[in-house]
């Protein structure tokens, strides 16, 4: 019965407690919609318009919004992972078969997030060079690709600390040779080694460092600079419009150059 | 009372004006302020006790390596050499990236199966990307007559201990 059910979703959206949540109000005028989007704590990071053509495959290939999805998904099966995995020595590789063979979907989730964090590491390339390949690094954007990069080194930090969490012999000899890589900083190289393992060796405190590191310290320097990253693409005059399109060159010509407001 | 009426004048050169001097206390307590918070993080971050194996290794009695041979002990991760000029310990650690080498007895040489890296038995380098010989441990012989490896201290290449 979609009339009743309209009636009861109109009910709620008129409530007291609906109107006090969101506050764009009821009715689907562009103002509205507008305000939607504009009063939405997360959805205000984005522009409140965006050229249709622009939510298209081909303007993106959305390869942003994949990595975030990628990113999602990390997240969540990276906290239920964290529900059956000790960060210490005589645990962590046991737990990790234990969630291969004796927890339920344990398996699933395992190879969900490595998965997903391969994929994350190609789509950030992929969006990465499509940006480059398409000059949409160019002025005003560049210091959105900065945050860009920031992002990258996040990733490929997340992917690594992540490695050595299995605690098996590939993890143990991957983090042994690439922590020794720090040791080639000069001056300081010795410090970074020891302070980033807790130690001379890849030994107990490097793995409960490289587990804080991976579940709390890197996913919340990501959001920040996610969060950044997505405000920037507004404040920059929105998604990047490829300008040798000669659709786009006969859009621009009719419109003068859009200018977001602040 | 708008901001511009409180304005001071310009202080006359090399004085300073109240607002200026109070900014730059204020900058400088928070530089002194940030300058203790990263010591203060440097010396949390830096464990003042390490439960990691002792550096000072027993390999037992020096008669058990036989004469010119080259003995592997991947536990503590040092060879023990017995040559006709005497005894010494070489580490195991490639000295490229940190990965275990291992000594291959029909070539006579030293082997790190992660980069390539290749050493005569005097940890001197014969290909490969290691940049630097294996070190040489210092070794002793201990009151009880049993061969002594202290892994942190290193020692120049062609110091052999006589038993």
């Amino acid at each position: 019965m979609p009339g009743k059910a309209d009636k009861i979703l109109e009910q709620v959206e008129r409530s007291r407690v609906w109107r006090s949540i969101f506050r764009s109000g009821q009715g689907s005028s562009p103002l509205h919609r507008a305000l939607a989007i504009q009063q939405n704590v997360f959805l205000h990071l984005f522009s409140t318009k965006v050229r249709k053509r622009m939510l298209g495959f081909s303007a993106t290939w959305y390869l942003g919004a994949l990595t975030l999805g990628t990113f999602l998904i990390l997240i969540i099966t990276g906290v239920l992972l964290m529900l059956y995995y000790h960060p210490s020595v005589p645990q962590a590789y046991a737990d990790m078969k234990d969630l291969q063979f004796v927890v339920s979907s344990g398996l699933f989730l395992r190879n969900l997030h490595r998965w997903s964090a391969q994929v994350m590491v190609f789509l950030v390339f992929a969006h990465m060079f499509r940006v480059f390949y398409r000059g949409a690094y160019r002025p005003p954007r560049e210091f959105n690709w900065v945050v860009g990069i920031v992002l990258l080194l996040i990733t490929l930090l997340l992917s690594y600390t992540g490695y050595l969490l299995p605690w098996d012999q590939l993890a143990y000899w991957a983090i042994t040779v690439g922590s020794n890589l720090s040791k080639a900083v000069p001056l300081v190289g010795d410090k970074i080694h020891f302070l980033l393992l807790g130690g001379n060796e890849v030994n107990a405190n490097a793995l409960l460092r490289f587990y804080v590191l991976h579940c709390l310290i890197l996913p919340l320097a990501a959001l920040l600079f996610i969060a950044v990253h997505f405000w920037r693409i507004r404040k920059d005059g929105g998604l990047y419009v490829h300008q040798s399109d000669p659709k786009t060159v006969a859009a621009s010509k009719e419109a003068a150059p859009v200018k977001e407001e602040k | 009372m708008s901001d511009e009426k409180q304005r001071e004048p310009p202080p006359p050169t090399g004085e300073l004006n109240r607002r200026t001097f109070f900014a730059k206390i204020g900058l400088g307590s928070l530089g002194i302020a940030a300058a203790g918070t990263a010591g203060f993080a440097y010396q949390f971050l830096s464990p003042n006790v390490l439960y990691e194996p002792s550096p000072i290794v027993n390999m037992g009695k020096p008669e058990a390596f036989a004469m010119d041979s080259v003995t592997m002990d991947s536990d503590s991760a040092i060879y023990v050499v017995h040559t006709a000029e005497g005894f010494f310990a070489l580490s195991e650690i490639c000295t490229h990236l940190g990965c275990m080498t291992v000594w291959n007895q029909e070539l006579g040489i030293i082997k790190c199966p992660c980069h390539g890296s290749q050493f005569t038995q005097d940890g001197v380098v014969i290909a490969g990307p290691a940049p630097k010989p294996l070190p040489w441990f210092k070794t002793w012989v201990s009151d009880e007559g049993d061969l002594m490896v202290d892994r942190s201290t290193t020692i120049q290449p062609m110091e052999f201990l006589r038993v």
